[in-house]
């Protein structure tokens, strides 16, 4: 009756002449992990941000040089060639006041950057700002939150809407609308961040050793910040472009004299079941800069922090 | 024949750092009835050796290779299918988190006789009773009302027994215990410890006790094998292995063991360490995986890795410097 | 329990309060006169000065919010400039058609994206995840209004499956109300249903990785049984959530799919307001869809009771 077990001490023991029991080398299972470094090596990981960063480029270019990239006057009126289809002279067509349509899509990527990019950068610094008081001064705090959960009551498109009714059109005003309207989310997002960062006791430990409040902000809560904000920022970007296109879309938007994505497709509204190509030039290149956004926000937000990436 | 025996199993996971070879050439085979225990630090494949068994690494992230045998089936080449009928079944599993591993959205009621229903076609009434019987038979006070509470409404210890009362729910031939009292209190460590002695006497399954504590080792198990680093490198009957260790690091561990009074003898207060740490299971290792850290290493350790090999009967070790008795060749 | 419901409710009470000072503020916080602007560039100054009592402009903030406040909790939202008809009279005509598509796309998405997430957590990794994924961006970038045309262009024109435009009463039959609300739905979910989606698979790979899920496993339970009774019960409440918060996109998202398919409801309603300026009106629907807002996730947060037996406090 051998023991339990006595198999393979049974085996390793029938070699007796030879001193030395070296184990079997046993090949791997998987193929080695190789993992490439440098630019090529992020884009390999990251091809969806690669594309989104590449698309995101090609239209800052053409909102910059948008006068030299073959464009005419985006607003000059040729009543004599109205809707026109796509051709080697109108790229993209004309309009039902003439106007080439590819120069206005064109000077169109200008409004949607510039609002995209101005509600990013406003809605995340008055946003941190209201976070960082909310999350420090406590007495302020409940006050502060209460408005902040009544403003995020109100859907932002009609916000929106509700304020650009008692302003003129303008892209000024957009910015401003969109923006009131993105605030409370920051806010949110950053005093969440503060208030789970006084329980650490890094920075329990700065305030015991008499750091001040600007100090510890700056060491420990913006650094901490800065990864889940800049991700934040993108979205808002992204939503920023919708909003102004369909605000502009049902006449609540930037001016008609200013060609914006989302005014050209107002003014083809009336015709799109003739002449379909007037909508879909500015909705293709909408579609596609936000789509753009959303895929860098999506690789922010995988590179910075993989546990928020579960979660977003 | 064994209820169960493992053959060369190597179990590796794909890792953004490389492949991780959790564990790699396990073999060792369970009687009916017996206890076994499975033993090693934090990180050496226990736990992974014991979710192998059961197939429970998803194949997302991980693959198993090799046999093992459970009543002569090889469980590694069975369709999904069969595997989940012995699943629960025939082998039950007590994990080590009482706290997070019942699901916290169903009662334990509903919980213990999932299995019951699964497996014996009971409906759920029925499953039900014999849920309020096994809470009784694990020592749960006021079963009936019991069965209809959420875990969080359970204390640690009740949670552990609840635990054991699923995976005994279908009389299973192996229970696999990964850890069963790491999570618990000293007092309700030793009262699950009983009842779980109690229970293989009265159930008559063999279980595979998942510990890094020598302590509960001397207590229950019959038979001990020590991993280190996703190996096997020694096996014994448990009075063999505490009275005479082989292998350098299990002497090391069983050093480390506190010993009653040790703290007050001024010459033997420290407990005893084993310098260096665990080498990563991400670089492939030429020669014996405890080299690294072992105070009896030669050239011949870094470049040839020993096989297990008999020292004594029924105890091996894969060590190049283990002494042999002369008996057990 | 019933602790946990009386706090909920009452926590509401402050929300609907600033919704209602923010609401009537923005008179006070635009820019400019409002009251020029909302009479227009052609105005008079008899015009504005008329508009600027209509509006209460001419009297002190606080007394006027009183009155304002008052008369919004006897159910009167004001009298609109363009029209003269209560605003409450506008918004009982267009508000079948709005209730309508809204029900129906929240029922449609809710139907599609919790499987689609719920499959892609399953096969996360694999041709579904990415797939679905995909769709999930794809729905959040291309806006409303683009799906809406291309929706109608391929179903509607080209193909003639379904109506271009329009709206039918429900009281005209099941079918033809439904049939005019297919593609709006689908335009108008598009983004819910990314969201959706994107929670569902998020949460469900969380709880996929619990120690319970490994337990059940143990017990034999095939993947429907994990997924389904041990997993998505323990998923539902973030996937509750964002499904209540989520309404406020298909809100700003109905103006906008009501205008592209000519449906008469509160968007179109918006909509003519903005370009009439009639402020009263545009006040009173974002006022009544807040408060609908609000209420719907009060309603959210109740059955959160229902979905987790831990929330009793």
């Amino acid at each position: 009756m051998s023991p339990p077990g006595a198999p393979d001490l049974a085996a390793a023991a029938a070699a007796p002449g030879i001193a030395v029991a070296a184990a079997p080398d046993l090949p791997d299972i998987f193929p080695p992990v190789v993992r490439r470094r440098g630019l090529r090596g992020v884009v390999a990981r990251h091809p969806a941000a690669a594309i989104g960063v590449a698309i995101l480029l090609l239209m800052l270019l053409a909102a910059l040089l948008a006068p030299v990239l073959f464009t005419v006057d985006p607003t000059a009126l040729a009543p004599s060639r109205r809707t026109r289809l796509p051709s080697a002279q109108y790229w993209f067509g004309t309009d039902m006041l003439g106007r080439d349509i590819y120069s206005r899509v064109i000077y169109g990527a200008r409004v949607s950057l510039v609002v995209g990019f101005s509600v990013a950068a406003l809605a995340s610094a008055i946003g941190l700002a209201i976070g960082l008081v909310s999350g420090f001064v406590r007495v302020l705090d409940g006050i502060v939150m209460r408005v902040m959960d009544g403003l995020m009551s109100i859907p932002p498109i009609l916000l929106a809407v509700a304020l650009m009714a008692l302003t003129r059109g303008s892209v000024g005003n957009v910015v401003a609308a969109i923006t009131i309207a993105e605030i409370p989310r920051v806010a949110r997002l950053v005093r969440g961040v503060v208030l789970s960062l006084r329980e650490q006791p890094y920075v329990d430990g700065a305030v015991a050793s008499g750091s001040t409040v600007p100090a510890i902000i700056w060491r420990h809560i913006l650094p901490n910040t800065l990864a889940p904000l800049s991700v934040q920022a993108t979205y808002i970007c992204a939503s920023a472009m919708i909003t102004e296109a369909i605000l502009s879309f049902i006449g609540a938007g930037t001016p008609p004299t200013t060609p914006s994505w989302g005014n050209i497709m107002a003014e083809g509204r009336a015709l799109w079941q003739v002449k379909p190509t007037i909508v879909f030039f500015p909705a293709l290149f909408l579609s596609l800069t936000v789509l753009a956004v959303n895929l860098v926000g999506d690789g922010l937000r995988d590179a910075l922090d993989p546990r928020m990436a579960k979660r977003l | 024949m064994a209820l169960l025996e493992v053959e060369c199993l190597r179990t590796h996971f794909r890792t953004p750092d490389g492949v991780n070879r959790a564990v790699d050439g396990v073999s060792f085979s369970v009687e009916a009835g017996e206890t076994l225990a499975i033993v090693g630090e934090s990180g050496c494949g226990k736990s992974v050796t014991a979710n192998s068994i059961l197939r429970l690494i998803p194949a997302k992230v991980g693959r198993s290779t090799g046999v093992v045998r459970f009543e002569g089936r090889n469980l590694l080449e069975l369709s999904p299918r069969a595997m989940r009928q012995i699943r629960g079944n025939a082998i039950g599993m007590i994990f080590q988190e009482p706290m997070t591993s019942l699901n916290p959205v169903l009662t334990v009621g509903r919980q213990i006789g999932e299995s019951l229903r699964l497996h014996q076609g009971l409906d759920r009434r029925r499953a039900e009773a014999r849920a309020v019987e096994m809470l009784t038979l694990v020592g749960i006070p006021e079963p009936q009302r019991r069965v209809r509470a959420y875990p969080h409404q359970l204390s640690g210890g009740m949670r552990q027994r609840v635990m054991i009362a699923m995976a005994l729910a279908c009389n299973p031939k192996l229970l696999i215990a990964d850890e069963p009292t790491t999570a618990l209190d000293v007092t309700i460590q030793a009262q699950i410890l009983d009842l779980t002695r109690d229970l293989k006497h009265r159930v008559g399954a063999a279980i595979i006790l998942i510990t890094h504590d020598l302590g509960v080792v001397a207590e229950v198990a019959s038979r001990v094998i020590v991993m280190y680093a996703g190996r096997k490198i020694e096996e014994a009957p448990v009075a063999e292995l505490f009275r005479r260790p082989r292998h350098p690091y299990t002497q090391g561990l069983l050093g480390a063991v506190p010993r009653l009074g040790s703290s007050l003898d001024g010459t033997r207060g420290r407990l005893a360490e084993i310098p260096g740490l665990v080498p990563s299971l991400t670089t492939r290792i030429a020669g014996c995986v405890f080299a690294g850290r072992c105070p009896r290493a030669t050239d011949l350790c870094r470049a040839i890795a020993p096989a297990m090999a008999a020292k004594a009967p029924g105890h091996g070790a894969a060590c190049h410097h283990a002494p042999a008795e002369a008996a057990a060749a | 329990m019933l602790a946990y419901a009386g706090r909920r409710v009452l926590a509401t009470i402050p929300v609907m309060a600033v919704v209602a000072l923010f609401v009537f503020s923005l008179l006070y916080i635009a820019p400019g006169d409002p009251a020029a602007i909302i009479a227009g560039d052609q105005a008079t100054p008899d015009d504005i000065a008329r508009i600027r009592a209509t509006l209460g402009l001419d009297r002190p903030f606080l007394v006027r919010f009183g009155e304002w406040s008052w008369r919004i909790l006897q159910g009167d939202l004001g009298t609109s400039i363009f029209t003269a008809l209560p605003v409450t009279a506008l918004i009982r005509q267009r508000i079948e058609p709005t209730l309508s598509l809204m029900v129906v796309t929240l029922i449609l998405s809710v139907g599609v994206a919790v499987p689609l997430g719920v499959a892609a957590a399953w096969k996360a990794g694999t041709l579904v995840d990415r797939l679905v994924m995909t769709l999930a961006v794809l729905g959040f970038s291309v806006p409303v209004f683009v799906i809406s045309y291309l929706l109608a262009y391929v179903f509607a024109l080209e193909l003639e499956w379904l109506p271009v435009q329009g709206y039918t009463p429900i009281a005209s039959g099941l079918w033809p109300w439904f049939r005019n609300l297919i593609l709006p739905s689908i335009a108008l979910g598009s983004v819910y249903v990314a969201l959706i989606a994107r929670i569902t698979r998020a949460t469900m790979l969380e709880v996929l990785a619990q120690d319970y899920i490994k337990t059940a496993a143990a017990k034999g339970v095939g993947s429907r049984g994990l997924l389904f009774v041990h997993a998505l019960k323990n998923a539902a409440v973030p996937i509750v959530t964002v499904i209540g918060l989520g309404i406020a996109l298909l809100i700003g998202g109905a103006v906008v799919t009501e205008s592209v398919f000519v449906i008469p409801g509160l968007g179109r309603l918006t909509v003519d307001a903005i370009l009439r300026r009639d402020y009263p009106v545009i006040q009173g629907v974002v006022l009544l869809f807040s408060f609908c807002y609000v209420l719907v996730n009060l309603g959210i947060d109740l059955t959160y009771m229902l979905l987790d037996p831990r929330i009793r406090y």
